[in-house]
């Protein structure tokens, strides 16, 4: 499940984003996708979208708030859950150690962020996880933040928006607890469908292995990012099992849109007006 | 059940007692010194083996589980189930072997049997993808377990595989989605669900059809959320790591009892399953039988609601600024 973990880009590619993320780098940065320099400031302006070639870099949690939720709205929910490191875990580097790294690197407690919050002036359940944070993996505390929103959610008669950008699946370090946390979460979607729910999923670059296999597959809508990778197994390992070259655009949108699993790719400038729109057609 | 052939490096002692009282066995005429011979390695066959068992690395329970003698599927088919009436294909793509589903009688329960099948022969293993299944086979378990539900037939689901298939095809059938979508309805379907992990539980693949009233494991099982070299080849930048990442994944059946992510272990013969087939099937038909007698008579709201709050509870995590010992499950920490 955790298959897709730092396989998402080719390597080198991967390692030198990685870098970046959740940095507040120098004044100027390059695509990703056609390497054109770009003034920080003018990208950030433009929701992290390249000017010239239109490719959706990197987008951090808090910044997503600000992008897709009413300004001044959002209000978040189960702030306080922290991650632990149940397996006493240990790589090259102790899980402890690499949380409090992370945490310090990107401000943020674990890889998601949830609360409440209103699009366009509709109250919406809103969740996001964050690819700067572990791959955006999912582990006890993400598992357990996304199932108290999908509660809430269903509760309060809310939609539901989650927004996923997690590379890395199910968080390797807590192990077992990881994987049955896609279980924790789908059954809580399956619940909260029951009730009437909408669900909206947006996948964006990357979401791979148990998210992509679990709550981000789930939307009664999925919309994607232009150009995202999106796929169960990492591309490393698909090669490394199949021994061939990998069609030019496979796991993208496009690619899965084709093959009938998304339903509209839409582009960060129209996420929120898309999202709206949606929630009025299924009267919500 | 003969002795396996196939040896693990761990089992070099055992294998050393055996042909040694294979070829005592072989001399004739027998004196009395060579019966008592033969009784003391007898003796300290069973020894050794118990010793060799109660002391595995995880690593090696991971081969353990891998082991080519292993009973499969079919091997608890014909051994503890009294027919298998096979139902093939997802009726939209294909009929995948490596999951097969089909009515069967234990005892007498009428279930519905959903396992994974890593194939004997090299034959079979190529047909099945050696165990890993791909989203046909989801989505015929899927389409089975909802048949069996709206009869209220129990559904039991044999787990072991090594991971949904990772390929080209795979990806292109929405090998994420059905997985998905599998858990989400397993979460709700109303009849109950007994999961055994039989050998491997390699992820996705694995908790595809691992979301039960009752999941256990077998005692040499494992349960992870990535394969160990898979692991290994991510955080440790090669795959000659995979005995670090294997222990350090915690996947073995007493850590994922501790974590509160298993019901219960079921205990293997002496010197594991793959040496005593007979004993580790009615094993494993004890349990079932016991789980069923639990389940089929509870009522269907309260049966899913317990599935629910076993799920729901899973995971650890720190509250606010609680003390370091407060975990989800209610379990001790494990160490």
């Amino acid at each position: 499940m955790a298959t897709g973990n730092s396989e998402t880009s080719g390597k080198s590619k991967a390692k030198a984003t990685r870098e970046k993320r959740g940095v507040p780098g120098g004044l100027w940065l390059r695509c990703e996708d056609c390497g054109e320099t770009i003034y920080r400031k003018e990208a950030d302006e433009l929701m992290s979208v390249c000017p010239q070639c239109g490719y959706h870099m990197y987008l951090s949690a808090p910044a997503r708030v600000k992008w897709v939720l009413d300004e001044g709205t959002f209000e978040e929910w189960d702030a306080e859950l922290l991650p632990t490191d149940p397996l006493a875990f240990k790589d090259k580097k102790p899980y402890v150690e690499r949380l409090k790294a992370e945490q310090a690197r990107t401000g943020m407690r674990d890889a998601a962020l949830t609360g409440t919050g209103m699009i366009r002036a509709r109250r919406v359940a809103f969740g996001v996880t964050d690819s700067a944070f572990i791959m955006g993996s999912m582990g006890s505390v993400v598992g357990e933040r996304l199932t108290r929103l999908i509660e809430r959610a269903t509760k309060e008669n809310l939609p539901l928006i989650i927004i996923s950008g997690s590379g890395g699946g199910a968080r390797m370090h807590e192990g077992i607890l990881s994987l049955m946390q896609m279980a924790k979460v789908s059954a809580a979607l399956a619940r909260y469908g029951q009730a009437g729910g909408l669900f909206i999923s947006v996948l964006t670059n990357p979401t791979m292995g148990g998210v992509a296999a679990s709550f981000a597959s789930l939307g009664d809508l999925v919309f994607a990012e232009p150009k995202a990778l999106i796929g169960f197994a990492g591309p490393r390992t698909i090669k490394a099992t199949i021994r061939v070259e990998l069609p030019e655009g496979f796991q993208t949108s496009e690619f899965l849109l084709e093959h009938g699993y998304i339903d509209r790719i839409v582009r960060r400038a129209d996420l929120k007006s898309e999202i709206a729109r949606a929630i009025d057609y299924c009267g919500k | 059940m003969a002795s396996a052939t196939y040896r693990l490096a761990f089992e070099q002692p055992i294998a050393h007692l055996e042909e040694q009282i294979k070829q005592l066995e072989r001399t004739e005429p027998k004196s009395a010194e060579i019966h008592d011979a033969i009784r003391a390695l007898k003796r300290e066959l069973a020894e050794t083996t118990r010793r060799v068992y109660s002391q595995l690395d995880p690593w090696e329970t991971v081969q353990v589980a891998r082991h080519p003698d292993r009973p499969m599927l079919t091997d608890y088919l014909n051994l503890l189930f009294d027919e298998f009436v096979e139902l093939h294909g997802d009726k939209f793509f294909g009929d995948d072997r490596a999951l097969r589903t089909g009515f069967s009688k234990l005892d007498r329960y009428k279930v519905l049997v959903v396992g994974h099948y890593k194939g004997k022969t090299l034959k079979e293993r190529n047909e099945c993808f050696f165990g890993c299944a791909h989203p046909e086979g989801y989505r015929k378990a899927m389409s089975k377990m909802r048949m069996a539900a709206k009869y209220r037939l129990p559904i039991i689901c044999l787990i072991d595989t090594p991971g949904a298939y990772p390929g080209i095809g795979a990806e292109e059938r929405g090998q994420a989605q059905v997985i998905a979508e599998s858990m989400l309805e397993m979460s709700r379907l109303p009849t109950p669900i007994i999961c055994v992990v039989i050998g491997e539980g390699g992820s996705g693949g694995a908790l595809g059809i691992g979301v039960g009233d009752r999941v256990a494991v077998l005692q040499f099982a494992y349960y992870s959320v990535i394969s160990p070299e898979g692991c290994a080849g991510i955080l440790w930048k090669s795959h000659d790591y995979a005995g670090d990442a294997a222990r350090a994944l915690k996947l073995t059946s007493k850590y994922l009892h501790e974590l509160g992510c298993v019901d219960d272990v079921i205990e293997e013969p002496l010197g594991a399953a793959h040496r005593d087939h007979h004993q580790m099937a009615s094993r494993l038909k004890m349990y079932l039988l016991k789980s069923l007698r639990e389940l089929v008579d509870l009522p269907t709201d309260k049966l899913l609601a317990a599935r629910y709050e076993k799920f729901r509870r899973m995971g650890q995590f720190l509250e606010g600024d609680a003390a370091p010992a407060a975990t989800a499950n209610g379990r001790p920490k494990a160490t």
